[in-house]
């Protein structure tokens, strides 16, 4: 997988400062760069800027400070609402609409953005079979789904208007250990035909070890390091090396390979 | 004489009572969701609002309603008839379980929900009126609902001021010492507001998310 394009940096942070309202800083100068087609997973503890970071990027929070770039051209300048259609985002609550159904759900962007009904549909059966949902799926209300079907129909949503972008924020968090296993075993396989830009935050070493193609590493707002995941584990960072040790031993097997 | 021989001898006066009585009380609804639902959704949406807005409908429903009624003869057009002012009293009223609903109904919505949606590219105006607004559509109902069945007890008090509907039994009854008036008035005005109380109801569950 090696880059074709010169301009092989997709989304681009500069100096990022965000700051609460209330004066608390969240990030402090972040920089941060996801090149085309990696999965750059974003690690740390709760309250260490993963998501804050995340949020910037399709500004549904706007930088205190510093530049976000997506495809070079700084993200303040762009129109928001075409911003976010260009990104998937899935998040660990999912956020299915309830009172849609599976193929409403999937396929509302593709509506709004005025797509032919039989277009949508045939969009809708594709996604559901990308996924591993069965096309049944398509009439059911997510209350009627199970957690890991609720997180494929997520993904999917987030695949609808086909973003070159995905965030993903701890998607598989809330799922059991078999489930969160095999949704992490189908991101793969999907990434390796998609091959999308993803950014991707995690507090599990393990997911971020299989899934990464780097790991940035990130703590009370700044960025440690950014590290392959193999690099990772013999990093001589004090905080990474907390991390391999408080996740014990194996880590070695399950560390993506396929990195540049 | 019994109520039943009463009911059967005035059934004329009977109905057009209980018509004006729905409009009275028809009209007034009609505006406070008209008005009530949008300041709703301003004080869910920004904060800022939430306070004055729901502070005032607070205070409009702790004046007595007769001396609602009175404050409001003053004033221009409004006081220049009886049915202008008692609906304009009763929409007042009925504000409150409104705003309040919208209110409860919209910042109910789950998070994660608006998250997503806005995080998918929706506009504001696409959030609202797709995901917003059906997903408070039961709690909204049940505020509406609240308004009717408050404000057909309510109109009955429009009579005093001449505003006509079930009110005007009552209050010849009251007068003459006559209950069967009282109860002309009453019965047909109990069984407005348990029929809007069933059949609004019925609605709201049928609107409620799974």
């Amino acid at each position: 997988m090696e880059p074709t394009s010169a301009s092989k940096t997709v989304i681009e942070l500069r100096d990022v400062v965000y700051v609460l309202p209330n004066g608390q800083p969240l990030l402090r100068g972040l920089n941060l760069e996801v090149q085309r087609g990696e999965t750059l997973v974003l690690l740390g503890r709760s309250g260490s800027g993963k998501t804050t970071t995340l949020k910037l990027i399709n500004r549904l929070l706007t930088p205190s400070g510093g530049q976000v770039r997506v495809n070079g051209a700084p993200i303040a300048e762009s129109d928001v609402i075409r911003l976010r259609r260009s990104i998937g985002y899935v998040i660990q609550d999912v956020g299915l609409f309830p009172h849609f159904t599976v193929e409403r759900n999937i396929g509302l962007v593709p509506k709004i953005e005025g797509w032919p009904a039989e277009r949508i549909h045939l969009r809708v059966e594709e996604l559901l079979r990308l996924v591993g949902l069965d096309a049944q799926m398509a009439s059911r209300y997510p209350h009627q789904l199970s957690g890991g079907q609720r997180q494929r129909v997520g993904v999917a949503r987030a695949l609808a208007a086909d973003p070159a972008i995905l965030l993903m924020d701890e998607p598989f968090g809330a799922l059991d250990a078999l489930t969160r296993d095999q949704l992490q075993r189908e991101f793969l396989a999907l990434q390796q035909r998609l091959n999308k830009t993803v950014a991707f935050v995690t507090h599990d070493l393990r997911e971020a070890l299989r899934l990464g193609s780097r790991i940035a590493l990130m703590e009370a707002g700044e960025l440690v390091t950014v590290l392959p995941p193999r690099e990772f584990l013999r990093s001589s960072d004090p905080l990474a090396v907390g991390y391999v040790q408080a996740f014990g031993e194996g880590l070695e097997s399950v560390a993506n390979r396929e990195t540049s | 004489m019994n109520v039943l021989h009463f009911f059967l001898q005035n059934h004329e006066e009977i109905l057009e009572l209980t018509l004006e009585h729905l409009w009275l009380v028809g009209i007034s609804t009609l505006l406070a969701v008209l008005i009530g639902i949008p300041l709703g959704i301003i004080s869910a949406h920004w904060p800022v609002w939430n306070k004055p807005v729901l502070g005032t409908a607070n205070i409009i429903q702790t004046i007595p309603s007769l001396a609602l009624f009175g404050f409001l003869l003053p004033v221009p057009w409004i006081g220049a008839r009886a049915d202008r002012l008692a609906i304009l009293a009763l929409t007042l009223y009925a504000l409150l379980p409104v705003i309040r609903n919208t209110y409860t109904g919209i910042r109910g919505v789950d998070s994660a929900v608006v998250e997503a949606g806005r995080g998918m590219g929706l506009t504001g105006r696409q959030l609202l009126f797709q995901v917003e607004l059906p997903l408070a559509a039961s709690v909204i109902l049940s505020g509406v609902r609240v308004a009717v069945v408050v404000s057909v007890g309510l109109a009955t008090i429009a009579a005093a001021i001449g505003a006509g509907g079930l009110g005007e039994f009552i209050f010849r009854g009251l007068a003459m010492v006559n209950n069967q008036l009282i109860l002309a008035g009453a019965i047909p005005a109990a069984v407005l507001a348990l029929s809007a109380d069933f059949g609004l109801g019925w609605l709201e569950r049928r609107l409620r998310p799974r």
